[in-house]
């Protein structure tokens, strides 16, 4: 065989920020504050430390020392993984050279380009990263709001103590009774996710509680993977889940937290538990930081994940405002990457490599039941756009299902070494 | 003994009229002397250190009923719906570990394309023939498997290789683990680069792998294989 030896040429490749010199060459360190601990911010911190090798100043704030995962927290509803394995610590990232500060930001001045914290520490940024989930829409859904209702009808969809006190209510629940879910209108945080919750309720259930009901209302007329959901559900929970589309008054419910009543369209329905998952925009402080829009969310550039509002921030993850890609873990952690590397060639002149997305979204529908769905992205001049997408089949066999939920579990332990350390 | 030539429509890539050799039987009987150490086929063939080799084209990879042990890369590759066939067994002759990473079979691989084709055709007659099943699945060779050398020889910039593989990260640890998600770190670069193209092609089965390999240029793939080579 002749070896044609050819040079590797980047095409391509932006090169823009290599012929640009240092920012900040000859002063202090750069310094990069990064405003939440999750699969955004914890990635984009390890990252731009990591492969910084020491040349930035990183400072991640995270609201509490132990961060739980939302996602595989439905595994944790069902029955299929402990509470304790969703939670992580930041030792490893603080060990990659991050300074980790575990309080809550309230403050954010893009003109002197400080942050400040409920404990009334200022940090400076020359670089901020915002990726703070989701905040709850307060009338979204009528007779409900976060701070006087969540203990008596949990969202759980912030992962921590909510959803431990909504698997506790569920085991509680007597003989034969009610399950409510309201589900959320679109966008909200992990498409897959109050349905693949569904399928948990259903699974534990069925074990625990075989005559309960499931009471499904759901604003939207389609909903993420819901062939999949639904040949799940008849399968292996026949006749227990009711889904009530906005056909039958889905969209028109709320709720009465003192009786347990679910009122769809006018009519009033006694149940056991209700899990009111509400209308959702970006985290809190990247609404006070100013940078999102008329609905509420935080627009960015498709090819950095830079704030159309600020070139001094980037926007991350379930806050973000960027496209096509769905508000999941794994779309935040691609995100952090692109986002790690533009700041990274700002500040130290790195090579900057074109940006490239992807997010897998696994569903687990019962025991060794997993479907998924999945798409990679790029960056075009309008938004960050799907180029090629896959979804699980039904019919497919048993033993494809359980690799496919192998594969899942395979991905949590990797992802989470890839966020956390 | 009657020379026996098998015939294949062939349907990648082609028009359908042209009917193609996919290899010469009676010399594939020879080359077949390599496997059938442990390898069984004909009549009373039995599962040995590998299966039997009955009706190999067409079985799905794997097969829990043929009541084999099978490595735990071969029932992956099973359970995501690879199918042995013309293409599939080609590859897999080739260079085993580049098709199915972990397999068993202690094989270093047929190198030659026509010793590959002529054990086929071998293999052929114990399996179901398009001619009396026309149902079943073509056997023809598929042309656009095959890289060519100047693919395999690309040098890549493990620099980039290291930016892009941060998109591997997200379900393949750097530390080797293997549960669920197999290990990718420590590879030979040419099976690194062999196994992306496989699924580039939808060679392999694999949904996720098939969507990133898909949109990775050559340099890119040969990017990655340069920096997961390097990791321990």
């Amino acid at each position: 065989m002749t070896l044609n030896r050819r040079a590797f040429i980047g095409t391509g490749i932006a090169t823009a920020a290599a012929l640009n010199a240092p920012m900040v060459m000859g002063q202090a360190k750069p310094r990069v504050v990064v405003i939440g601990g999750g699969a955004g911010g914890a990635t984009a911190a390890r990252y731009i430390a990591k492969d910084s090798k020491g040349a930035v100043e990183v400072t991640l704030v995270a609201a509490n020392p132990i961060y739980t995962t939302c996602f595989f927290s439905n595994l944790y509803i069902g029955g299929f993984r402990e509470f304790e394995s969703l939670q992580h610590g930041y030792d490893k990232l603080a060990a990659t050279g991050v300074t980790v500060i575990n309080d809550l930001a309230t403050g954010v001045d893009r003109a002197a380009k400080t942050v400040t914290l409920a404990g009334g520490q200022v940090l400076p940024y020359d670089r901020l990263v915002l990726s703070p989930g989701i905040d709850f829409r307060d009338g979204s859904v009528p007779g409900w709001s976060v701070d006087a209702h969540a203990e008596i009808m949990p969202h759980a969809y912030e992962a921590g103590p909510q959803t431990q006190l909504l698997k506790a209510q569920i085991e509680a629940m007597p003989q034969g009774g009610t399950f409510a879910m309201i589900a959320p209108p679109n966008p909200y945080r992990c498409p897959p996710g109050p349905y693949e919750r569904i399928s948990m309720v259903a699974s534990l259930l069925s074990q625990k509680n075989p005559t309960a009901k499931i009471l499904l209302v759901d604003p939207k007329e389609k909903f993420s993977k819901q062939g999949l959901f639904e040949d799940g559900w008849s399968r292996h929970y026949p006749g227990m889940i009711e889904r009530v589309g906005p056909d039958f008054g889905g969209d028109k419910v709320e709720v009465r937290p003192d009786t347990m009543e679910v009122v769809i369209d006018g009519s009033a329905q006694k149940v056991d538990v209700c899990n009111v998952i509400p209308g959702q925009m970006a985290g809190k402080i990247a609404q006070i930081a100013g940078v999102t829009d008329e609905k509420g969310w935080a627009p960015v550039l498709p090819d950095s994940m830079k704030s159309k509002m600020d070139e001094n921030v980037f926007v991350l993850g379930d806050s973000s405002a960027q496209g096509d890609m769905p508000k999941s873990g794994f779309s935040a952690n691609s995100q952090a990457k692109v986002a790690a590397m533009a700041i990274r060639g700002e500040l130290t002149g790195s090579k900057v490599f074109p940006a490239k997305y992807s997010n897998t979204c696994w569903s687990l529908l019962a025991a060794d039941d997993g479907v998924k769905v999945g798409a990679s992205y790029e960056p075009t001049p309008e938004k960050i756009a799907s180029t090629s997408t896959f979804i699980s089949k039904n019919g497919e066999d048993a033993g494809l299902r359980k690799q496919t939920y192998e594969e899942s579990v395979g991905w949590y332990e990797g992802i989470t070494a890839d966020i956390f350390g | 003994m009657l020379k026996r030539i098998i015939l294949a429509l062939a349907i990648a890539g082609g028009p359908v009229s042209a009917a193609e050799l996919i290899g010469d039987a009676d010399k594939g009987e020879i080359v077949f002397r390599k496997c059938s150490g442990c390898h069984e086929v004909g009549v009373s063939a039995r599962n040995r250190i590998g299966p039997e080799l009955n009706r190999i084209f067409g079985r799905r990879v794997a097969a829990e009923k043929d009541g084999f042990f099978y490595s735990k890369g071969l029932a992956r590759m099973g359970a995501d719906g690879l199918v042995w066939e013309f293409k599939t067994l080609d590859a897999y002759l080739e260079n085993p570990k580049a098709l199915v990473t972990g397999t068993r079979m202690n094989f270093s691989g047929l190198k030659d394309p026509q010793d590959r084709a002529d054990v086929l055709a071998y293999l052929r007659q114990f399996s179901d023939m398009p001619q009396n099943i026309p149902e079943s699945s073509p056997t023809a060779r598929a042309r656009e498997v095959e890289l060519p050398p100047e693919v395999l020889a690309l040098v890549g910039d493990p620099e980039y290789g290291e930016y892009l593989a941060n998109e591997c990260q997200t379900c393949h640890q750097v530390d080797g683990s293997n549960d669920g998600i197999p290990a990718i770190i420590g590879w030979p670069a040419e099976d690194f680069v062999i196994a992306m193209h496989a699924y580039k092609q939808k060679i392999r089965p694999h949904p996720v792998m098939q969507m990133m390999a898909g949109r990775l240029t050559e340099e890119e793939i040969a990017a990655l294989a340069a920096y997961f080579n390097g990791l321990e």
